[in-house]
């Protein structure tokens, strides 16, 4: 749908938007100032809600400031209509503002929200690049099928080329959200959700848990680093001769629970390790072989910790 | 194995704010105690407050108990505020997390459960039966054995500060989190078992205010000459009874899940936690309208009132209401966008929230339309009601925002969230609340509340609740998500040292509350009302005495008019004394609801520490002490005319002098 993809510019048209603009120019509010293209439509979304819904908001605000004042009891040059309670005229126009005001917004919602499904590919002449992420407790594990590498609580990604996350809890639901790049997706135990974002140009951009998962939530935040193609080659021809290997060992102790874990890197991940995480509650549903090869270790618990 | 999980380890010794709250609480009791033996009041609380059944007087507990939970759940605001404010960078604040995240899930709880919730069906008892014409409700026994239900309730929160400890999940409690793998001890228990109790109190009430609104309304109040009150009252009990079992079935089930290694919110076994988060928000959902409806019940009666006008738009308001109530089943999903849904059915529900916004919309206009061309009197009540529209007009608007799919996705689980569901519960249910306590007070305790106290503690309030949650708003938009213990982003603390400075704003407004009360009762020779209609008011309820008296009405009113007290001014017919006064057959009071409550406080408390002979104890006592009741044949008495006549005829002096 043509509105949404349109340059943000065109929105000033719209009367209180500029106003909302011009505070994301000065200020370094993350939603206001994104810097990837789906945090751009998303914000210009967040204005345009916001400007259509400010049309009924302001006029009532004002006008019940204006009523109470005009009408106060010490007033008696104002009308008095002690019996008047009813008039269909006036009714006539006050379901249809929000009426219109809703078809209005319910549009926007439909197209939108089929604009910006999370699960829909980038528009793009690149193949989006692959990231796995399993949520923790309490860190963040990103898994580069493509290089075949993993860091834990740092992201990095190839600027201007689209990212496709497939996302999993290993035990406690997380919600994955960089600010600037896009909206949050949750990560579930035995489940799979996918996100589409991308970096507009390299950079370095918050990311963080937004749901609640316990005692170590507040320090489940990364560092996602958007680099240029030279500097990303760079890093992962690093990242595959870090020293260590995230075989199923080494996932092991990741699983325990630990707070402020400190990034790091791992070369050669075990092969499948995302798709053996989601299944690890299928034992039982599946051929042996298939149970064979998925993880089968007792659920790690809060009480043990690194 | 005698007192199953429970050991003296259950209690925190080590955590100074816990156990000094503790002494301080002790303490209070103690005097408490005293003073009453002092002053010989323990059988009259028992036989005038413990067993009654007046619906006047069980309205007065459930305020009590919301006023008490409000002090517990604000000093919870206060210490989430002042670590937030702190906690920047190294800094770990005062809380370390397991005791914060305690704090922030029973603030959550408090509030809505034992806050709002009481506040609501407080106001509903005191208001309901008098606008009917009616004498009490329905059911009066089933009336105090739900109040009862839920203070004890209140209390079993109260004691897990001090005997284990309390959920650290946040308010609705999501599995895996709140499974017993991951939240081992007795904090998630409690949750689930005050919640069941209070909870099954909450549904009783329900029933017993729908059967009253359709069954017990004066001869000729056809539904469409109902007050407005009466009628949100009546969607938000429906509400009730159709969401409670939901959020009851929900908890047993995380229970039975912790208990007895059941599967249904765990992965292993084949069990998901993403059904729990659907089946709460059916019932969390509509339970935000139910706390809401009955306040926009209270504006509509003061903005008429205020005005010197009928309501603008009356059966307008009616079908508004009821649309409200319908939409609120179709709009659960919009917590939870960002679960991966499909886009048909995120915009789906994304519209049906929004849809909920047009009938909002249309009541706030009526209320405009009530001020329009009237004479407003800027009482407290009416600034409360015009502080609801200017703040709740906001926090609409905020809520629809979030209502849409692709915004939602930034702002959800964000400080934009929490600031929205404050920026409608305060200014929607809690501005409601006290201006319905201002209004109706008068009705209960037969003098009115002190004005100057009332005006400060609504410009607390309004003030408090802008500098506290504007900043939240803002941190929203700079990805800042809730329940955080700490942060690194410095450019964060500003805000949260300005929101505060909110806080203690509104804790001022509490303060003031308190204060109005004191004074109020101080000067009440002053502020008597003898004529039972201190606002020179529109509906049935201040045709009556102030207070009024335990039977209501002496007579029972016949209804030709939707203000019937008001046409019965206009045309002089009101504050007539009858001819002759006539029997009134009466509930009498009854300490059953009192004690099953207890047992049931004994059953939850037995439960949560595994302790099965107790459990057996509570559960045999409530069902013994509910047949013992089923067998009392005394449950009712006739009062004579003769003393109606002389209680009546006392007033009717009192108001001569008045009104000469």
């Amino acid at each position: 749908m043509p509105i949404l993809s349109r340059p943000s510019a065109r929105w000033c048209l719209l009367a209180p938007v500029p106003l909302l603009s011009l505070l994301s120019g000065c200020a370094p509010w993350a939603l206001l100032d994104p810097k990837g293209h789906i945090a751009t439509q998303e914000r210009d979304l967040i204005l345009l809600s916001t400007g259509l819904m400010l049309l009924v908001v302001i006029p009532v605000i004002g006008l019940t400031l204006w009523f109470a004042w005009r009408y106060r009891e010490t007033n008696e040059r104002a009308v008095y209509r002690p019996k008047w309670a009813h008039s269909m005229t006036i009714e006539l126009v006050v379901w249809t503002i929000p009426c219109a005001i809703i078809i209005a917004l319910g549009s926007i919602i439909w197209v939108s929200t089929h604009q910006l499904d999370p699960y829909k590919p980038l528009k793009s002449a690149q193949k989006p690049f692959e990231v796995e992420v399993v949520a923790l407790n309490w860190k963040w594990l990103f898994i580069y099928p493509e290089l075949g590498v993993a860091s834990v609580n740092e992201l990095t990604i190839p600027a201007g080329r689209p990212v496709h996350f497939r996302l999993t809890a290993e035990r406690m639901m997380n919600s994955f959200f960089i600010p600037r790049l896009g909206g949050q997706i949750y990560a579930m135990t035995g489940m799979q959700t996918q996100l589409n974002l991308i970096a507009d140009a390299p950079g370095n951009f918050d990311g963080r848990s937004a749901a609640f998962s316990g005692e170590g939530f507040s320090d489940m935040h990364f560092k996602t680093r958007a680099l240029g193609q030279s500097d990303f080659t760079a890093w992962a021809a690093q990242a595959a001769k870090a020293p260590k290997p995230l075989d199923l060992a080494a996932y092991n102790a990741l699983r325990r629970p630990s707070t402020a874990t400190p990034p790091a890197l791992y070369a050669h991940v075990e092969p499948g390790l995302f798709d053996r995480t989601i299944n690890t509650f299928m034992i039982g549903r599946m051929s042996a072989q298939e149970a064979k090869r998925a993880l089968c270790l007792p659920p790690a618990t809060m009480g043990e910790r690194n | 194995m005698f007192l199953g999980k429970l050991t003296l380890d259950a209690i925190p010794w080590h955590e100074p704010i816990i156990m000094g709250t503790g002494v301080a609480v002790a303490l209070g009791g103690l005097a408490m105690v005293a003073l009453l033996t002092h002053f010989r009041l323990r059988t009259y609380l028992w036989r005038e407050w413990i067993t009654s059944v007046d619906h006047k007087k069980v309205g007065v507990m459930y305020f009590i108990l919301g006023l008490v939970m409000l002090l517990r759940g604000f000093a919870d605001a206060i210490m989430m505020r002042a670590q937030q404010a702190m906690a920047v960078g190294a800094n770990p604040g005062f809380l370390p997390p397991h005791h914060y995240d305690q704090i922030f899930t029973a603030h959550g709880v408090i509030m809505i459960f034992f806050v709002a919730t009481p506040f609501i069906l407080g106001l509903m008892n005191v208001v309901v039966p008098l606008q009917l014409g009616a004498r009490d409700v329905a059911y009066p026994f089933v009336n105090s054995l739900g109040f009862w239900l839920s203070a004890f309730g209140a209390v079993l929160v109260m004691v897990s500060m001090w005997v284990g400890d309390f959920a650290a999940t946040g308010w609705v409690a999501y599995p895996p989190l709140s499974e017993m793998g991951y939240s081992p001890t007795t904090g998630v228990d409690y949750y689930i078992w005050s919640l069941q109790i209070s909870g099954l109190g909450t549904t009783l009430a329900g029933i017993n205010f729908v059967v009253t609104i359709l069954k017990m309304r004066a001869p000729g109040m056809d539904l469409m000459k109902m007050p407005v009150f009466c009628w949100t009252s009546l969607i938000t009990n429906i509400l009730i009874v159709a969401i409670f079992p939901v959020l009851t079935a929900t908890l047993a089930m995380l229970s039975v899940d912790r208990i007895f290694d059941m599967h249904f919110f765990t992965n292993e076994g084949g069990g998901n936690a993403m059904m729990y988060i659907n089946l709460i928000w059916v019932w969390g959902h509509p339970e935000v309208y139910v706390l809401v409806l009955p306040a926009f019940g209270v504006y509509s009666e003061v903005i008429a009132t205020f005005s010197r006008k009928p309501l603008f738009g009356y059966s307008s308001m009616v079908y508004a209401t009821s649309s409200i109530g319908l939409l609120s089943f179709l709009v659960w999903l919009h917590h939870f966008f960002t679960m991966g849904s499909g886009a048909n059915v995120n915009a789906f529900f994304g519209i049906t929230t929004s849809i909920i916004s047009i009938p909002t919309g249309v009541k706030l206009f009526n209320w405009l339309f009530t001020m329009f061309r009237g004479r407003i009197q800027l009482h407290s009540c009416t600034l409360w009601t015009i502080g609801f529209m200017v703040t709740f007009a906001v926090g609409g608007m905020t809520g629809v925002l979030l209502a849409v799919p692709g915004a939602d996705f930034m702002l959800h689980n964000s400080l934009f969230l929490v600031a929205h569901f404050h920026n409608v519960i305060i200014g929607g249910v809690v501005y409601g609340c006290l201006a319905g306590m201002t209004f109706w007070f008068p009705k209960v305790f037969g003098f009115t509340l002190n004005e100057f106290w009332g005006k400060l503690a609504f410009w607390f309030w309004l003030i408090g609740y802008w500098l506290a949650f504007t900043p939240l708003y803002v941190l929203g938009l700079m990805g800042m998500t809730r329940r955080m213990n700490h942060y690194e982003d410095l450019s964060w603390q500003p805000w949260l040292l300005v929101a505060l400075v909110g806080a203690v704003f509104v804790g001022l407004g509490i303060l003031a509350i308190l204060v109005q009360l004191a004074v109020s009762i101080r000067d009440r020779a002053q502020n008597r009302d003898t004529t039972g209609d201190p606002w020179n008011a529109r509906s049935l309820e201040w045709s009556t005495a102030s207070p009024a008296p335990f039977y209501n009405f002496a007579h029972v009113p016949t209804i030709t008019s939707l203000e019937q007290h008001w046409e019965d001014k206009e045309t002089g017919r009101a504050w007539v004394p009858p001819a002759a006064y006539e029997d009134i057959h009466m509930p009498r009071n009854t300490g059953a609801g009192f004690i099953i409550s207890a047992f049931a406080f004994v059953l939850g408390f037995a439960v949560i520490w595994n302790i099965w002979w107790l459990a057996a104890l509570g559960l045999f006592g409530m069902i013994g002490t509910f047949i013992a009741r089923s067998y009392d044949r005394d449950t009712d008495y006739w009062v004579p005319a003769a003393q109606v006549e002389q209680i009546e005829k006392a007033r009717y002096a009192l108001m001569q002098e008045a009104r000469p």
